[in-house]
């Protein structure tokens, strides 16, 4: 199947491909495939031609973009300010833009300290549906007036409208950080420490758990507190672990970034805590990482996805596939509810956008 | 209407449907006590089944509602439709269910902001949004109206801390939007419908997201001899990197005003106050204190004091919340507005408004959450000469078109309302407010729920002068 590429390089141009097309798929640096592959029908509009930065003062800690724009230049003009995208989002170096980011949902393990993407998006503009140009939200950090569009964005998979812009709240970067890796001698104990490290005033960066049984600890702030506060945690949880510092700690990290888990589907879960013990005795041998004291699981997935789709449904959970290819990222528990199908409607009542084989509106 | 209500009398007990004019009265307005209207009743259902009736009733009769907690909206959000129908939801005001170690509070929509902090207290855990209200306000109606607070840079607003709610959609249908997970894998539903201002359904069980209480605080107070000076301080501590969790400035009419209310001790002669406040585990604080008093005391100030004990920083705090009332004290009447700007934009802003302020004959008292460049300024005026309501008013939408050129917002906090909303195409296009539209006609045809508020257009109820809200006047309240 060969499928209509376009290539627009204006928000006017959007809306001229959203127009004439019956069905259009929103496609960034093309790094979740699974969310950007085209089904039989749908013209891909490739994004990559809205890529360049609108606003950025760093005294504003406010961040303007077009959506087709790239993390990795995201982050290098942020770095060079000592700021950052505080979410953290996932596949940098696999060329993920702003758009597709948002798109998907996405944050990474140092969403444990400020929150995750919906925390952050200030604003947006987007062409719905119908081809009109839509924007919401601001470019202040703070904002009340009208309704919150940015963050309905946020895991809109592209039904919704085609992200042309969007406007971050971003922050200063740690002075200083240390990665501490404290294996535990079991699921149960790690489990402990997590949740006791979770309802304390320690202030994380990143809480990660490693399966089966091994806390990934990320601290961050100013250098001369740091070896105090490294201390300080070691005695927390009567463990030293092992303490990654400098390079070795900037390449875990940017390593663990690649989300390259494993052979398979590349699929994230959005949980809590309470669940792990039960899912730890289900996924077997799957590569995994949760994040966020438990919040958000990274796994991959090298068997057939029904199994994985019976499984979460059983957890009373719902996943979301990035890479290998499926009809149906959306997997586990049925998230459709009536909410959701009028707002779809609203904003796309011809069906026009999106990537699964139903658009909502249609399914109402 | 006397059949719809003899069918509202069999929904809901005498003590809880409120139809005669002594009963109305005190629903009659909000905080925005310049706008009232009266409605045909109130209702004070005690359960979701009943808020599922009442909204069904509405849509059988074709009855506007409004969804009401303490009534402290400063946008006229919580006002009445005239001839519309009032539920109450003061009643609903359980904690269902607080999981220390899972850090989740689920409250009813009628629960107090104060006291999900309270009942956190015991396990080290708080619930961050603090707004001004929040001793009276309820989680339902910060809920709609993405309530802020003093620390809203750091830790974002109402949204920020809403993990789940169950819905009453305006048909009366029950939707759950949000999981107890802050993650997830569809689009964000329920960040859509927080902070849409009661027009999307009635949330009738919420879940908050507790944080863990920080370790140590580091509150500085600096008094300057200028404004500009202050907003000065405000952009050297951002640019040295540090990211407090609050930054806020009082200007000289509202220290007075707080000095006279609640004698915080603040400097009185001081032209500008800036408080700062770190926290955090200790010897991350201990640190940062050590740049930030370096900052301040390049910074001009010409006094520096340091809270040393927790009394102290209530001390200094107290006199920060309670300016918005205590203004009460300098003036008969006052409007308070919540634009906010580009933090760089701050000087010029207060530089515009004291000239409008000198233009209009009116003076303005400024308390702003200078870390995230919310401007609070005050419009003192006298409601019962006669024009000077009007002349406030006037004053006050200059000050929202400034902040919209400016390159912000007309609202950070308060919501649009019935206040704001014709000033809501000075920020959005046609476009953008026909697809916000589009969305609350596709969830709400007849456009019962909260109609008339938010979007421009509609009939405004007449401006009257009525001065402060019986809460307020009794303290109880007071205005951020």
């Amino acid at each position: 199947m060969t499928a209509d590429v376009l290539y627009p390089t204006s928000p006017a141009e959007v809306q001229e491909a959203v127009r004439s097309h019956p069905r259009v798929l929103p496609r960034g640096g093309g790094s979740k495939p699974a969310l950007s592959t085209p089904r039989e029908g749908q013209a891909v509009l490739n994004l990559s031609g809205l890529s360049w930065v609108l606003e950025y003062d760093p005294g504003e800690y406010v961040f303007v973009a077009r959506a087709g724009t790239r993390l990795a230049e995201v982050e290098q003009l942020l770095a060079q300010n000592g700021q950052y995208l505080p979410f953290d989002p996932p596949l940098v170096e696999q060329g993920a833009t702003l758009g597709g980011t948002v798109a998907a949902g996405l944050s990474g393990p140092l969403r444990q300290r400020f929150g995750g993407v919906r925390d952050f998006i200030l604003g947006v503009q987007f062409v719905d549906g119908e081809g009109n140009l839509v924007r919401g939200g601001g470019k202040v950090v703070k904002n009340a007036a009208g309704f919150d569009l940015p963050k309905l964005m946020v895991g809109s998979l592209g039904r919704l409208g085609i992200l042309t812009e969007l406007a971050f709240k971003v922050f200063p970067f740690p002075k200083a950080t240390a990665t501490l890796r404290i294996p535990f001698p079991g699921l149960e104990a790690a489990l402990e420490a997590l949740y006791k490290l979770a309802g304390s005033p320690i202030e994380l960066y990143a809480l990660d758990l490693e399966p089966p049984a091994t806390l990934i600890l990320r601290l961050g702030g100013l250098p001369e507190a740091l070896p105090a506060r490294l201390e300080r945690l070691q005695l927390f949880l009567s463990r030293s672990g092992e303490v990654l510092q400098g390079d070795a700690e900037t390449q875990h990290w940017r390593h663990l970034n690649q989300l390259n888990l494993g052979r398979g589907y590349l699929v994230k879960v959005a949980l809590t805590a309470r669940l792990i013990p039960a899912l730890e005795k289900a996924l077997g041998g799957a590569p995994r990482r949760y994040m966020s004291a438990g919040n958000l699981l990274y796994l991959a997935w090298d068997d057939p996805l029904p199994r994985l789709d019976a499984l979460l449904q059983s957890q009373g959970l719902a996943g979301l596939v990035l890479k290998g290819r499926t009809d149906r990222p959306q997997i586990g528990i049925d998230l459709e509810q009536v909410f959701g199908r009028r707002v779809a409607a609203a904003l796309d009542p011809k069906g026009r956008l999106g990537n699964l084989g139903k658009p909502y509106a249609a399914q109402d | 209407m006397s059949l719809a209500l003899n069918e509202l009398e069999r929904l809901f007990p005498p003590s809880r449907l409120l139809c005669k004019p002594g009963e109305l009265a005190p629903y009659e307005s909000d905080a925005l006590t310049a706008f009232r209207a009266r409605p045909l009743a109130v209702v004070l259902p005690e359960s979701h089944d009943e808020v599922v009736a009442t909204v069904r009733w509405c849509v059988k009769h074709r009855i506007p509602y409004v969804a009401r907690g303490s009534g402290t909206s400063l946008s006229g959000g919580s006002l009445p439709i005239e001839g519309g129908l009032v539920i109450g939801l003061n009643r609903m005001n359980k904690l269902l269910r607080l999981e220390p170690q899972e850090r989740i509070a689920v409250v009813q929509p009628g629960y107090i902001n104060l006291q999900v902090s309270q009942a956190a207290a015991p396990y080290g855990l708080y619930y961050a949004p603090d707004p001004s209200s929040q001793p009276v306000s309820t989680i339902g109606g910060n809920l709609a109206f993405n309530s802020g607070g003093a620390h809203c840079l750091k830790y974002g607003m109402t949204s920020n801390h809403v993990l789940a709610a169950r819905v009453v959609l305006p048909d009366g249908e029950t939707v759950e939007l949000g999981s107890e997970s802050p993650e997830n894998t569809g689009p964000d539903w329920l960040g859509l419908f927080v902070g849409s201002e009661g027009l999307m359904g009635i949330a009738t069980e919420i879940t908050l997201r507790l944080l863990p209480k920080p370790e140590t605080y580091h509150t500085v107070l600096a008094a300057y001899d200028s404004l500009a000076k202050a907003g000065d301080a405000v952009a050297a501590v951002v640019a040295s990197g540090l990211l407090p969790g609050a930054m806020e400035i009082m200007d000289s009419l509202a220290i007075e005003a707080a000095e006279a209310a609640v004698q915080a001790g603040y400097p009185k002669a001081a032209r500008a106050l800036l408080i700062v406040e770190l926290e955090g585990e200790t010897p991350q604080v201990e640190a940062e204190a050590r740049h930030l008093d370096e900052v301040i005391r390049r910074s001009g100030a010409y006094e520096v004091r340091v809270a040393q004990s927790a009394e102290e920083r209530m001390k200094i705090w107290k006199g920060r919340k309670a300016a918005f009332s205590a203004v009460g004290r300098l003036s008969p009447d006052y409007i308070v507005q919540d634009g906010v700007v580009p933090r760089s934009k701050l000087g010029q802003a207060l530089q515009e408004i004291e000239r409008l302020s000198e233009r209009y004959g009116l003076r303005v008292a400024n308390v702003f959450h200078a870390g995230d460049g919310n401007l609070h300024p005050l419009i003192l005026y006298n409601g019962r000469v006669a024009g000077e309501l009007e002349r406030a008013e006037e004053l006050a939408g200059e000050i929202l078109r400034l902040c919209v050129a400016l390159g912000g917002s007309i609202t950070g906090e308060h919501g649009v309302g019935m206040e704001k909303k014709a000033y809501m195409a000075e920020m959005f296009s046609e476009a953008d407010l026909a697809a916000m539209q589009r969305i609350r006609r596709a969830l709400d045809p007849l456009e019962l729920s909260n109609r008339g508020k938010m979007f421009p257009g509609g009939e405004a109820p007449a401006l009257k002068h009525s001065g402060p809200h019986p809460l307020e006047q009794a303290g109880v309240i007071s205005r951020e």
